[in-house]
């Protein structure tokens, strides 16, 4: 079993912060295929449509058939550890402040034999359990899990380092005001999370449940206005060096289209609160969070953004704001490339209309708020970064992947 | 009548022989707005997005651009705000004839009822009570309610409930009756609005709103510090910003006093 994970040490204010550095990123566009996975917690590897041969590394062609045809596909990450090793030292500078590192050899019962991160668990000869996990540096890597689950399993230090386990964290509720919100707050703080700041604006507008959320543990209420950079960067400078999760749970879900609305003030209002919140946040908080990548057992982690499934494809009913949820996905992918110098995981978790009086007329099915905070924290514990949350999000993702123009039309046509 | 010596006024200005009281609330972003539905649209709160502050952004100059709406912070209502008011001459922010803008006020103090009940309403009948001891109120001047209501934390302030907001404000019969029998040239409250916070179930709904703007008279709300003012004798400065067809606009509003030995 792995040594459960203890609360960590309050930081020595005496002693630097430890700076983050990034084990080698650099993979061929091809083994993106594999980061693809990864991203959203599955498992794949090649598969030659020719000859079924399951080649790793990925390569260009089939070594058996050389064969072209090698689309990334699920192949059983069961197979067995038939050696490993603990490497003491290394001259990589991420790898050497992590010593000792157990890596080992796993032979896949689909065949290939691949070279693997190991699990503290694992043990060499035994069965183990692959899974494609992104590191620091938002590449993919194997890592060796074991077969079954193990008491602390994800207390591991070579797992933490992959993941972002709200466990013993600081996390930002952005808004605490919406039924997401309170659901975070809830589901945070049920995953272990050491303190979990709820931001709330307006503080002289009565809050719906005040006192359920103020019953639950480790929550404590701050005020934030996403759409006040003053509050925004105060909140910044007074707590910024003790965030380690944001989740940005502002939301303006309005129905309306373009042409319908008329008028751009509630196009404004959403991208105020949407794009430009998230924007505010970014700016404010970004510098911190990427500074403390790897500031400790509760280093900054990730910034979790919370995105409508018709930023993919624009949903006429609601399409202004399918529009600014685009705009917000968009910008989600530049703070990734900003932030991974750091280590710093931006998850995107795409959901269609959630059980709130803003789709209370939308037919179901709908995603309870609930079912949304539960997949995203299971996501940051997973590593992911994209995960798509309730059956709506998986059907667009699905269509858009088959017929990207029939799922337009079908939007536009009620 | 002689010309009046506007260099007198100036110098009593500058010696303290006639105090300037600031009415006004400042414009901050936490200041509470007026809520609608959700379903409407909404009056934007204060927003301020600093452009440069000596820095790379402007080596040698600070300066900010902000937001707001027309009903934010200490803000003047139009006629044209309401739509009882739309087809008047002269009725947005930018035609309205500026002499309007410095006017006499009369000061009702209701801030003792207003402490006792939240929902406090003016009446007739607590206005001729107040003429009795001060005097008629004199037409073209402002009617100011003092309610202390400006003194309250934002919560207690914007007095938000499950059933709306809980603020004192004017009944129907007492707006009509001010512009009818007394000819004022506007109401002014510390609130949130003009109008009671539940004056939407009141016949007509948002009285202050309907008839004082019906007939071309004015509204300012969210004012402070209204205990400074005398019931009569007080001169107020209330300009809006010049918007084109502007329904209304946050503002300075300044109270001239005598008595610079107080």
């Amino acid at each position: 079993m792995s040594t459960p994970l203890a609360r960590p040490k309050r930081k020595n204010p005496l002693a630097r912060t430890r700076l983050p550095l990034l084990p080698l990123g650099a993979r061929s566009r091809t083994a993106h295929g594999l980061t693809a996975a990864a991203a959203e917690g599955r498992f794949a590897l090649q598969v030659c449509e020719d000859c079924a041969h399951v080649p790793y590394p990925p390569r260009d062609a089939c070594p058996r058939c050389l064969s072209a045809r090698l689309a990334f596909g699920h192949v059983d990450p069961n197979g067995r550890l038939i050696a490993e090793t603990t490497i003491r030292v290394s001259t990589d500078p991420y790898f050497r402040e992590r010593m000792p590192w157990r890596v080992g050899t796993v032979k896949l019962d689909a065949g290939p034999v691949i070279v693997a991160h190991l699990h503290g668990d694992t043990v060499e000869g035994e069965r183990v359990k692959l899974a494609l996990k992104l590191d620091k540096s938002g590449s993919a890597v194997m890592l060796a899990l074991p077969a079954q689950e193990t008491p602390h399993m994800q207390a591991d230090p070579h797992l933490r380092e992959m993941t972002c386990d709200p466990r013993y964290r600081r996390v930002l509720i952005s808004d605490g005001r919406n039924a997401v919100g309170q659901a975070m707050a809830r589901a945070f703080s049920e995953a272990g999370a050491s303190i979990v700041f709820v931001g709330i604006a307006d503080p002289w507008k009565p809050l719906p449940n005040q006192a359920e959320l103020s019953k639950i543990e480790r929550v404590e209420i701050v005020p934030l206005d996403v759409t006040d950079t003053e509050s925004v960067t105060e909140l910044a400078a007074q707590n910024g060096g003790r965030i380690d999760i944001i989740v940005n749970t502002a939301e303006h879900v309005r129905p309306g289209g373009i042409i319908e609305r008329g008028n751009l003030s509630v196009a404004r209002d959403e991208m105020d609160i949407r794009y430009f919140g998230m924007l505010r946040l970014a700016q404010a908080f970004g510098p911190v969070l990427r500074f403390r990548g790897a500031d400790g057992a509760n280093s900054a982690a990730a910034f979790v953004n919370l995105l409508s499934v018709h930023a993919l494809m624009n949903w006429p009913t609601y399409g202004a704001n399918s529009a600014a949820e685009a705009a917000c996905l968009s910008a989600s992918q530049c703070m990734r490339a900003e932030l991974r110098p750091g280590g710093v995981k931006v998850l995107n978790a795409f959901f269609g209309p959630l059980e709130t009086e803003w789709f209370q007329i939308v037919p179901p099915p709908k995603l309870a708020p609930a079912a949304l905070a539960k997949a995203v924290v299971a996501a940051l514990k997973d590593g992911n970064e994209d995960i798509f949350v309730g059956d709506i999000a998986q059907d667009i993702r699905e269509r858009l992947k088959t017929n990207p123009k029939a799922l337009e039309r079908e939007l536009g046509s009620h | 009548m002689p010309t009046p010596d506007l260099l007198t006024f100036a110098n009593a200005v500058a010696t303290g022989a006639i105090r300037v009281i600031d009415l006004t609330q400042t414009l901050s972003p936490e200041f509470p707005t007026i809520v609608l539905p959700p379903e409407f649209g909404q009056c934007a709160p204060f927003r301020l997005e600093e452009v440069s502050r000596y820095d790379a952004r402007g080596p040698a100059w600070y300066w900010n651009n902000f937001t707001v709406g027309e009903h934010t912070g200490t803000h003047f209502d139009a006629p044209i705000h309401w739509v009882s008011g739309k087809d008047l001459p002269d009725n947005a922010v930018d035609t309205i004839p500026p002499q309007k803008f410095i006017a006499p006020a009369a000061v009702l103090d209701c801030s003792a009822e207003a402490a006792r009940d939240p929902d406090f309403i003016l009446t007739i009948d607590f206005v001729e009570r107040w003429e009795a001891t001060h005097g008629r109120i004199a037409p073209g001047g402002w009617v100011l309610l003092r309610t202390d209501w400006s003194k309250k934390s934002y919560t207690d302030y914007a007095g938000l409930r499950d059933d709306g907001a809980h603020t004192p404000g004017p009944s129907p019969e007492v707006v009509k009756w001010l512009v009818e029998a007394r000819d004022v040239l506007g109401f002014g409250t510390e609130t949130i609005g003009t109008d009671a916070g539940q004056a939407h179930h009141f016949n007509p709904p948002y009285p202050a709103h309907f008839y004082m703007h019906g007939k071309g008279r004015y509204g300012l709300q969210c004012l402070t510090k209204l205990d400074q003012l005398p019931p009569k004798g007080a001169i107020i400065f209330a300009a809006p910003l010049k918007i084109k067809q502007g329904s209304g606009s946050p503002l300075r509003v300044l109270a001239l006093l005598p008595g610079g030995s107080a």
